[in-house]
Order: C-alpha cells, then structure tokens, then sequence
C-alpha cells in the first residue's frame, strides 16, 4: 500500500511537467502576448515592451523559458538564482505588478483567512458543488431504483435526463433570469460572497451535472445489485429490508458510482470556469478566464498546474477510497 | 409417526413476462414429516425452485405472484403471513442453501460478517457470542483455522468453502427445515460428494427435514427418503425413493432414470435422452404438459391433463397410461 502511494506520488512529477509543456506550447502558439495593446490601457512602446521582455526572459529561447519556469534560472537584473516551479514558485503575474501567481491564487486579501483567498473559495464552491452531487445524487438514485417504473422513478429520471443535457451555462443563465431579475430574491451582481444565501445558485449550477450523472449511475447500480442470488440470500437469511438494502446493496452499488467520482471532479473544475465568470465569483476560475484573455502567461502555467494537481490527486484518493469498499482491490504489483 | 411440519396445499405462481403470463407453478401439493428428507426432481425451468421461493415468499414480486394456495407451517399458513411475520421465519426455522456459491455470498463483506447476521437478528446474541458462535459453526462444516477465517471476504474461498460456509449460515439458528436448492449443481464431482457427505452428518446430528432441489436423481437416491417429480410446474410422480427406481411409472420419472450412466453397465451403449425441451407456459395446457415429448402418449392425454393418482402405499403418478402394461388406466 505504502510502495504504491509512492509509486503513484512520483508519476505525479512526469504528469505535470507533462501538462505544463502542453500549456506552454499551446500558449505560446496563441497569437498575443502580455503586452498587448488593450483600448483601456495605456499603449506600451517598443523600447518599454523590449525591456519588459529582458526583464522577465521572454527574450530568452522557448527551450529556455520553460526550463526557467519548471527548475529556475537566474534573474537578469539581480543575478540571483530563483527557483522555479520545483520550489513552488508559480513566477510573477504579468498583469498585476509585483504579485506572483501563487500570492494571487492562495493568498487571502489582508485580514481574511485562507478560505477566503482565490483558491479557497474555488475550493468551497466545489466541495459544496460535490457534496450536492453526492448527497442527493446517490439517494436519488437509490430512491428510483427501489421505485423502479413508478412516479418517483420517472421523476428522478426526468430530473436526471435534464441535468445531463441541460449545459451548465444554460442553466445558470435560466436561474440568473428567474431568481435575479424575475423574483428578484438574489442580486444577479454580488459583491459580499460571504453571505450563504449567494452560494446557492452558483454550487446548484456547478453540482446539478453531476448529481444528475451520480443519481443516473447510482439508480442503474442499485438496479444491477438487486437481482444479484447474495441479495436474495441476505432476505432468505430474515434480514430487515433496511439492512438488506443499506448493507448488502448499498456497499456494492457504490463501486461504479466512486470510479466516476474523480472523473466528475474534473468535470467540476471545467465547468467552475465558466460558473464563476457567469456569477463573479471571486475564485480561481474566473482568475483563469481573465489570465487567458490578458495573456498572463504565468498565471496561466501556474492555475493549470494546480488544477492538474487537483484532479490527480482526486484520482488517487479515488483509487485508495476503492481498497476500503471493495476488498477484491488490493493495491500492490 | 412423526409429525408433518410443512404441507402445501394446491399453490399456484405465475410470473408477468412481455410475451404473457407465465404459469410456473399449477397446484403442487406435497406434505413433508419432521426430519424426513425430500427430493425434487425435474429439468431446469420445471417449477422446483419456484415452489420453494414462494413457500418463503421469495419470488420479485412483480413480476412473480402467488395465485393461490396454502402452505401451513408450524401452524400457520406462509402465504398467508405478512412480510415481517415472514421474514422471522425465514433463517430462523426454515433457511435455504442456493445453487451458486460464488454469487449466493455477498462479495464486499466479511463471512463473519454474513454468518453473524442471522445469529444477531434471530437468536438475539451479542456481536461477540455470534462470533463464538460463528467459529463453531464454520468448525462444524470443516473449514479448517475457522476463527481467523471469519475476517476473511468470500473471495478468498474456494467454491466448495463457499457452500459449505452458506450451509453453516443455513443452519446457524437450528432451523426445523433446511431447503438445499441444486446446492452440488455448480460444483465439482468431489466436491459435491463432499457437500452432500456434510449434509448427511449435519442431518444426523441436528435433526432438521431437508428439501433438496435437483436435476440428478442420482444425488437424490443417496440422500432423500422420499422423492418428487415435477414437469411444466407439476408434480407428475411421487413415492419413496426405493419404490420410484423400482417402480418408476411417468414415462417422465423412466426417461429421466433411463438418462443416468449406470455403474453396472457392461457394454457401451449412448445414454438416453428425452427428445425436446420442457414447455414455456404461457397457457395453462388442457392436455398432459409431457405429452409432446411422450411415447406412450394416447388421444386421452392430447385432451385432458392427469391429475396426481395413487398407484400404490405412497405412490402417486399424474399419467393416463399405465406405462408397465402399456393400457390406459
């Protein structure tokens, strides 16, 4: 177990300078730059935007640059040698002077706790948007397949079936017309995210996808274990059908429904881009969407990394969380 | 003369199927004595199992429904119970043993888990006596080192462990009636000797009348005292099991004897088989259900069913044929 957690951290390393060699290709390919003339900014001349290039190595080789980021290099100015992502160091942001990516995404604004910092907040809304997933997708789920064929059943269906086409966006923008401008019981423009009842329909957008693929999954594994011959020895043992259906239907039922659990994480971090933008939403999301219009290319090397690292890590908890609930797994050669 | 401790009366199930309902049980009746052991006997899809889920009421309902008839128990009629009366019967005084070890045990928890269960729920003990308890009783089906294994998931046993780990779960609470359903079927030659061994020694020592499901009369011949014979969900013969290889009288009961390879045998010659498949009833069928595969069959059985006859002490066939002279009764 030991052996494979560490075998599993290490591949880690190749997975994400894997992903950042992608990002930095692709980003680069991209026609603009960060010092792009924008209609609100003040123009940059070709001597400022020459320096400005010295200054943080663009004028450097592609091969250069990148090695820079990932292992460190030495500053032009300073001569000092800093490190690179290695040592955690996400690089300066290009756009918000004197800020490095990873003050911007996990240092909370002065007085305010971690929580409350870019990825702190992402990380809230997502937990939050998973949990929905989990705790109403996975009763849901059970509660059509005992149901099967009745109103209940169909409705959990209906409701599922809409979840999964209905795009995130879409649904996002129904309920910003109907709660915000119709009903007006929210504002459609939130400054103070820290009251509850503003998180309500941006975790409800975020989750509703993957509650409604959770309930989907849960209802056709609940269906599957019900004909299983241990189900029927359980009730030929006498067992109350509370037992029967929480101990010997749940505990397997639930296998396919934690494979796609990492899955629907990743699911969550893409859709969080677009939710967060939608309702400015202080996260992590919305700082990426902007660093990719701004060209910020660090702040996008950097929020690319940590998403990765999200997802990976969301996997392997995955993988372990499967040797507790099903003991033909064992993690070994 | 001991007492009966089940007898059914007249039971009828039908299951709900696109193409129709399916009559998969019409009218059995049969009685069973404290301690007697009973053999079933028939093809697959005949109504055996059938007949013994619904006695526990077992069958998914829908589609499966219990049509009609009695199966008194202990005093009170099983099909008449509600599901809660029900479910402490069922484990507690009369438990089952299915045919497919590997599947019958849940996968994701611990046989000591699953053996513990009944115990706690019908017998009332403690987590820790039901564990006690459950060591004894993987001790009394062989499984060897039976107290560490009680950590161990089903995966980790072989096939015949498996079963002999449902029978210890079968019998855990001393049930008056164990009902073995093809429980050797999917096992190895060897180890279904092994099996039916063990349940012969439990038999003796605790007591218990068995009903034992089964497609291979031989099995049957070593083990049960008396012996039915179903086809197209009725019992078409029942005697004892000396007088039925004797004596047997449903060109059905001969076909299906005249299949089995005899020790004794000296030339090679090709076993016997019955031509055809038992029918799908979609229809309750006005003739004899085994007249289609029958040699013996006159116009009589293409226009009335036989209804179960008793030829002689303990000996009842549903045949309009007296297959021994080759006349109609």
């Amino acid at each position: 177990m030991v052996n494979y957690l560490v075998r599993r951290l290490l591949w880690l390393v190749p997975v994400l300078i894997t992903v950042s060699a992608v990002t930095f290709i692709i980003m680069r390919s991209a026609p603009g730059g960060p010092w792009d003339t924008d209609p609100e900014r003040r123009q940059v001349d070709a001597a400022t935007e020459k320096s400005l290039n010295a200054y943080y190595g663009l004028d450097k080789p592609m091969w250069r640059q990148f090695y820079a980021y990932i292992i460190g290099d030495t500053n032009s100015q300073t001569k000092e040698w800093v490190c690179g992502m290695i040592c955690g160091n996400l690089g300066p942001s290009y756009r918000q002077r004197g800020r490095t990516v990873q003050d911007i995404l996990f240092a909370p604004p002065e007085g305010k706790n971690f929580w409350q910092s870019r990825f702190g907040y992402s990380m809230r809304l997502g937990v939050l948007a998973l949990s929905m997933a989990v705790f109403i997708g996975i009763p849901l789920g059970i509660l059509a397949a005992l149901k099967q064929n009745t109103l209940i059943d169909y409705t959990a269906l209906f409701i599922a079936t809409s979840g999964i086409s209905f795009p995130s966006f879409v649904l996002a923008i129904f309920l910003i017309i109907i709660f915000g401008s119709w009903l007006h019981w929210v504002d459609i423009v939130v400054d103070d995210w820290t009251q509850i009842k503003y998180w309500f329909m941006p975790m409800i957008v975020l989750g509703f996808g993957t509650m409604a693929y959770t309930a989907r999954l849960t209802r056709s594994a609940m269906l599957e274990v019900m004909r299983q011959d241990y189900v029927r020895t359980a009730r030929a043992k006498g067992l109350a059908e509370r037992v029967v259906i929480f101990i010997h239907m749940l505990k397997n039922a639930l296998i396919p429904v934690i494979t796609i659990l990492g899955p629907a994480l990743a699911g969550l971090v893409t859709g969080s881009f677009i939710i967060e933008t939608m309702f400015s939403f202080p996260g992590m999301g919305r700082a990426y969407v902007q660093a990719i219009g701004q060209r910020d290319y660090s702040m996008i090397m950097g929020t690319t990394v940590i998403y990765a690292l999200l997802v990976a890590v969301a996997n392997l908890s995955v993988d372990i969380i499967y040797v507790f609930i099903d003991p033909r797994i064992r993690l070994e050669e | 003369m001991p007492d009966t401790i089940l007898d059914v009366r007249g039971l009828e199930t039908t299951f709900k199927t696109p193409d129709g309902i399916v009559h998969a049980v019409n009218g059995v009746s049969f009685e069973l004595m404290e301690g007697e052991t009973l053999g079933v006997v028939g093809e697959s899809g005949c109504g055996k199992s059938v007949t013994m889920l619904s006695i526990l009421g077992l069958i998914p309902s829908p589609p499966g429904k219990i049509v009609s008839g009695s199966a008194m128990f202990d005093g009170r009629d099983l099909l008449k119970l509600s599901a809660e009366e029900l479910r402490h019967i069922r484990g507690a005084q009369i438990s089952m043993v299915f045919q497919d070890p590997m599947t019958s045990l849940n996968p994701v928890l611990t046989v000591g888990r699953q053996l513990t269960e009944p115990l706690m729920l019908h017998l009332a003990m403690t987590r820790k006596q039901a564990e006690e308890r459950a060591a004894e009783l993987l001790e009394m089906v062989n499984i060897p080192r039976a107290k560490e294994r009680l950590s161990d998931y089903p995966h980790q046993f072989s096939g015949g462990m498996r079963q002999r780990v449902m029978i210890a779960m079968a019998l855990s609470c001393s049930p008056q009636l164990l009902i073995a359903d093809e429980p050797t079927t999917a096992l190895d030659v060897t180890i279904q000797a092994q099996i039916t061994d063990l349940v012969k020694r439990l038999r003796e020592e605790l007591g218990m009348a068995i009903i034992w499901i089964t497609h291979d009369l031989g099995v049957v011949a070593g083990l049960a005292q008396r012996v039915i014979v179903m086809y197209g969900g009725y019992i078409i013969e029942e005697a004892r099991v000396n007088e039925l290889y004797a004596n047997p009288s449903h060109p059905y009961t001969i076909g299906l004897i005249g299949s089995l390879p005899r020790v004794d045998e000296t030339e090679h010659k090709r076993l016997f088989s019955i031509e055809g498949v038992p029918p799908l009833l979609l229809e309750k069928p006005v003739h004899c259900p085994f007249a289609p595969r029958c040699g013996w069959a006159i116009e009589r059985c293409w226009n009335e069913n036989p209804t179960l006859e008793s030829i002689g002490p303990e000996h009842r066939v549903a045949c309009w044929v007296d297959v021994k002279k080759g006349t109609p009764r």
